[in-house]
């Protein structure tokens, strides 16, 4: 069993420097990347049980003549925008849609690529009593089973079991300054200090940008970004983003079924083990 | 049934109040339900259910599996497993001093006791969480834990039940309390695959990523009555929508009505409840 991982030396102010980047007003968000990465994109929608959630987005289309099954979180640029996208908060709904997708993928052999960017489930009335709970947990334990590549990548924010319900993928990826982590710096704060001001302090301590994961285990790599951050040069961004998907949707797709399955599991399955006997 | 009347270990009540009560008043507690005091021993002998009103008492994850288990024998497993502080978390105290308070407190070495016993006769691996141990949050060590309980039912081809009693993810280890819902989720498949069954009782309080997690994922998911049960805690909800939350919110009776519990089942019926639907999944028929 492992003992204390070394982390890269995070300053708070690098930690935090990197959450108001990942929330960035300019950030590109799930569809500015799709429908850069597949022209054509043929958005799909519903969860064929309650309703259509716009803070999830389906679809399919090639992404470099591959033919890819795309789930993306997505946040509103306006005003208006961002309430239709309950600012990337999904609901039970909006994970079903994505499972459907991801289960409709794996019936026809089609690899599934998910872009997560989301300041969590949205945890509202309705949500609860159409079981927010138990439609992530399904995905979690369904997207376990998939026969099929699954490919997840941190585009801004990964916020919590919200994020993760989209997340059980044979590769994990974190654009370069894109957050994930178990709760918000501002929740965290909250709770410890019983002041939200001390976010920043969270933010660091709670060890939550792409270098930390990475010397944590729990991401396989990072994708880089142009300049100060995505938001500057997103054909760029875009571009990182194209590369790093074409090259691991390579590799798994030379992967059998079985293996995908198994890949998958092993994965997670050692992930975290940071505990003595 | 024997086991109903049978005086169980002593619980120490869960609200800080409570135990203060313990301390001074020693023999008596009142019931959060109606109201009453009523005198400890009574309770024990009633496996912490008030006489008057019915109300639930929190029971710990020890008296948990004592209740449980015939006889009230088990054999736990992976005791020996804590945390290395990963992250070296620090709040309003360092994470590895809470650890240590929380083990001296709890007489636990996390927030979870996994174990193998027998249910009306029939073997099966069992997990309880302990709410007392930091909030009954899962970091890696619950997650590990309830791993292995799953992948040792895989092998013994023996039914699992997890009894929830949880905040939700552990903060103080980040990230890697997150992926431990991914972990357990995943093993879940496995045993989904070997054809086990897996019952998930959910008690008072269960929340967060437990919820969102293993909890929900029973082939049967029951609760004790009058459990709050939800993703989000009701205090986050109330903030998010500006208005009071409706009495009886997130309850386990809401959850039945809703769709999302196959029954409330009273404490004194669980064991003849996981029995009969253990019976019906992988019990032999002509
Ligand atoms: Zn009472």
């Amino acid at each position: 069993m492992s003992t204390s991982p070394t982390l890269p030396a995070a300053t708070s102010f690098d930690a935090w420097a990197r959450v108001q980047l990942a929330r960035h007003p300019k950030r590109p968000h799930a569809l500015d990347y799709i429908q850069k990465l597949i022209p054509g994109f043929q958005e799909i929608h519903g969860d064929r049980c309650f309703g259509d959630d716009a803070a999830i987005i389906c679809g399919f289309g090639l992404l470099r003549e591959r033919p890819v099954m795309v789930i993306g979180q997505q946040k509103g640029r306006d005003t208006k925008q961002k309430l239709v996208r309950n600012f990337g908060m999904p609901k039970p709904e909006g994970y079903r849609k994505a499972m459907r997708a991801m289960a409709l993928a794996e019936k026809f052999g089609r690899p599934v690529v998910a872009l997560l960017d989301t300041p969590g489930a949205y945890p509202g009335l309705d949500a609860e009593e159409r079981g927010q709970a138990e439609a992530i947990a399904y995905n979690l334990r369904e997207m376990a089973r998939l026969r099929v590549p699954v490919v997840s990548v941190v585009i801004g924010e990964g916020g919590s079991g919200g994020a993760l319900a989209l997340g059980v993928a044979n590769r994990v990826y974190m654009l370069e300054n894109a957050v994930y982590s178990v709760i918000s710096p501002e929740s965290c704060a909250a709770i410890i200090w019983r002041d939200a001001k001390n976010a920043e302090r969270a933010a660091a301590a709670l060890r939550i940008t792409a270098p930390d994961l990475k010397a944590l285990g729990l991401i396989d790599g990072i994708v880089p970004e142009p300049g100060e951050g995505a938001h500057e040069e997103p054909d760029a961004a875009t571009f990182h983003l194209s590369a790093v998907l074409d090259k691991v949707l390579g590799e798994l797709a030379a992967m059998s079924a079985d293996e995908l399955v198994r890949d998958r599991y092993e994965k997670f399955r050692r992930m975290g083990n940071f505990f003595q006997e | 049934m024997s086991w109903f009347t049978r005086k169980q270990p002593s619980l120490t009540p869960d609200s800080e109040e409570g135990e203060r009560k313990v301390k001074t008043e020693g023999l008596w507690l009142k019931c959060e339900g109606c109201g009453q005091v009523i005198w400890r021993k009574g309770l024990e002998e009633n496996l912490w259910l008030c006489e008057k009103c019915g109300y639930h008492f929190k029971v710990d994850a020890v008296t948990r599996l004592k209740q449980l288990f015939d006889d009230g024998d088990f054999t736990e497993h992976d005791a020996a497993l804590v945390s290395t502080d990963p992250l070296g978390f620090a709040d309003s105290k360092p994470y590895g001093r809470r650890l240590t308070e929380n083990r001296a407190s709890t007489g636990l070495p996390d927030a979870v006791i996994c174990a193998t016993g027998r249910i009306l006769g029939r073997p099966v691996e069992a997990c309880a969480m302990e709410l007392k141990f930091v909030g009954g949050s899962m970091g890696a060590v619950v997650g590990e834990k309830i791993t292995r309980a799953i992948e040792r039912a895989i092998v013994a081809r023996s039914p699992v039940v997890i009894v929830s009693a949880s905040g939700g993810a552990r903060m103080q280890e980040g990230a890697i309390s997150l992926m431990q819902m991914a972990k357990v989720s995943s093993a879940l498949m496995r045993l989904d695959e070997a054809k086990l069954p897996y019952i998930s009782i959910l008690t008072d309080p269960t929340t967060g990523g437990v919820t969102a997690s293993y909890a929900m994922l029973g082939d049967l998911n029951i609760a004790e009555p009058g459990a709050l049960i939800g993703f989000a805690g009701p205090r986050v909800i109330e903030q998010a929508i500006r208005q009071k939350l409706p009495a009886g919110f997130q309850r386990s009776e809401f959850l039945l009505q809703h769709g999302f519990l196959d029954a409330v089942v009273k404490r004194p019926d669980l064991r003849q409840y996981l029995a009969q639907s253990f019976d019906f999944f992988c019990g032999k028929y002509a």
